[in-house]
C-alpha cells in the first residue's frame, strides 16, 4: 500500500514547495487558512450535535436491520446481494457505521467474490450523503431544499444500483 | 429520523440502547468536531499556500469547460474554491474538499442571484456522488482481507460514481428548470 500511504504527504509536500519557489510567506498564508477553517468547524458545530445524535439513535435503534429485512425480498429478487442492503441503508446517514459494514462483509465474503465486490465499488463510489448536505447547509444557515434532496438521493440510488451493474458487466 | 428510530426500537424492544445512545452520540460530535477541526485546519492552510502559489489557478483553468457549464454567474473567487473541491474529491482527499465546498456554497449564497439555489444544490450533489480516482481505504481494506487485487475496483468505482454524478445534476438541472417555467406561470 505504498502508493495511498506515500500520497497525501507528497501532496502536502509538493504544495509547500511550490510556495517556496513561489516566494510565498509560507507561515503567515497556513495561519490565515488555518483560522478560516477552524471558524468555519465552530459554525458548523451546533448542526453537527444534531445531526450526530439523530444518527446515533438510528443506528443503534436496530431500525438498519428492519429496513434491510423490509428490502431483502425485492433486491434479491434484482439480483443485488443481500449483504449489500445493510450497505446501502447504512451508507448515506453514517460513515464510519458504513465502513464498520465492509469490514464486516469483508470478513466474511472473499473480498474478491461478486458480493464482496459490489460492497466495495457501492462503498467507493457514494458519500455519506446527509452529513455532507447538512454540513453545507449549516455553513450558509439555509434550509436544504427539495432539489437538493432529489439530486443527491437519485446520485445516491444510481450508485447503488450501478455497483452491481458494473461489477457483473465488466469484472 | 429520530421517530424512526424510535419506532424501530420499540419494536426490537432495545429502547435502552437508543436513549444511551442519544445521549452518547452528542458527545460524539463535539470528539468529531475537535478532530475535524484539527484536519481541516491543516487543509485550510496547506490550500491557502496553495492558491497564492498559483496552483489553483491551474486547476480552475483545467476544469473550466466543466464548472462553467454546471455552475453559471458565479465570481471568480467561488469558482476557484469550486474546482479546488472537486480536485480535492477527486484525489480522495475529503478534509481538504469538506473547507473548500463550505467557502465556494457561502460565497454563492453571498452572492445570491437567480441560479444561487441551482448552483449549490449542484454543488452538494457533485460532493455527495464523491468521484474518486484512487480509493485508497477501501484498496487498504481490501488487501486486509486477503484480496488478490485489492485495486481492481478502481475503474467500476470511477464508471458508477460519474453515473451516479450526472444522474444528480440532470436531476438538479431537469427541477430548477421546472421550478423556472412555473414561476413564468
Amino acid at each position: 500500500m505504498l502508493s495511498g500511504d506515500i500520497f497525501v504527504p507528497a501532496v502536502i509536500t509538493f504544495i509547500l514547495l511550490s510556495g517556496v519557489f513561489k516566494g510565498v510567506d509560507i507561515a503567515h498564508e497556513f495561519a490565515c487558512g488555518a483560522k478560516q477553517s477552524l471558524l468555519t468547524v465552530l459554525d458548523i458545530l451546533p448542526s453537527l450535535v444534531l445531526l450526530m445524535t439523530a444518527v446515533g439513535m438510528f443506528s443503534s435503534s436496530g431500525a438498519v436491520e428492519i429496513i434491510t429485512s423490509v428490502l431483502s425480498p425485492i433486491t434479491s429478487f434484482l439480483g443485488f446481494p443481500a449483504e449489500c442492503v445493510s450497505l446501502a441503508v447504512i451508507r448515506p446517514v453514517s460513515g464510519s457505521g458504513a465502513l464498520c459494514t465492509l469490514e464486516n462483509i469483508l470478513s466474511r465474503v472473499s473480498p474478491d467474490s461478486f458480493t464482496g465486490r459490489v460492497a466495495s465499488v457501492l462503498m467507493g463510489s457514494t458519500e455519506t450523503t446527509f452529513y455532507t448536505i447538512s454540513v453545507y447547509f449549516a455553513a450558509i444557515r439555509q434550509k436544504a431544499g427539495q432539489l437538493v434532496f432529489a439530486g443527491a438521493c437519485i446520485a445516491d440510488l444510481c450508485g447503488f444500483v450501478f455497483s452491481a451493474v458494473i461489477v457483473r458487466l465488466i469484472m | 429520523m429520530c421517530t424512526i428510530s424510535v419506532v424501530c426500537a420499540l419494536i426490537r424492544s432495545n429502547t435502552n440502547a437508543l436513549s444511551i445512545a442519544a445521549v452518547e452520540s452528542c458527545g460524539e460530535a463535539v470528539k468529531l468536531a475537535i478532530s475535524l477541526a484539527g484536519t481541516m485546519a491543516l487543509w485550510g492552510g496547506i490550500m491557502q499556500i496553495a492558491d497564492k502559489a498559483g496552483l489553483t489557478a491551474v486547476f480552475m483553468r483545467l476544469l473550466h469547460p466543466l464548472t462553467k457549464r454546471l455552475f453559471k454567474g458565479c465570481d471568480e473567487a467561488t469558482m476557484k474554491n469550486i474546482s479546488m473541491n472537486i480536485t480535492a474529491n477527486m484525489l480522495g482527499i475529503a478534509n481538504a474538499a469538506t473547507p473548500l465546498g463550505i467557502a465556494a456554497v457561502k460565497g454563492m449564497s453571498k452572492q445570491g442571484g437567480i441560479n444561487m439555489k441551482r448552483n449549490i444544490a449542484m454543488l452538494t450533489v457533485l460532493n455527495t456522488a464523491s468521484i474518486q480516482l484512487l480509493p485508497t481505504t477501501i484498496a487498504t481494506m481490501r488487501a486486509a482481507h486477503g484480496s488478490t487485487a485489492p485495486f481492481e475496483i478502481t475503474l467500476p468505482v470511477l464508471i458508477v460514481s460519474l453515473i451516479s454524478a450526472s444522474a444528480g445534476c440532470l436531476t438538479v438541472l431537469a427541477f430548477s428548470l421546472g421550478s423556472k417555467k412555473n414561476a413564468v406561470r
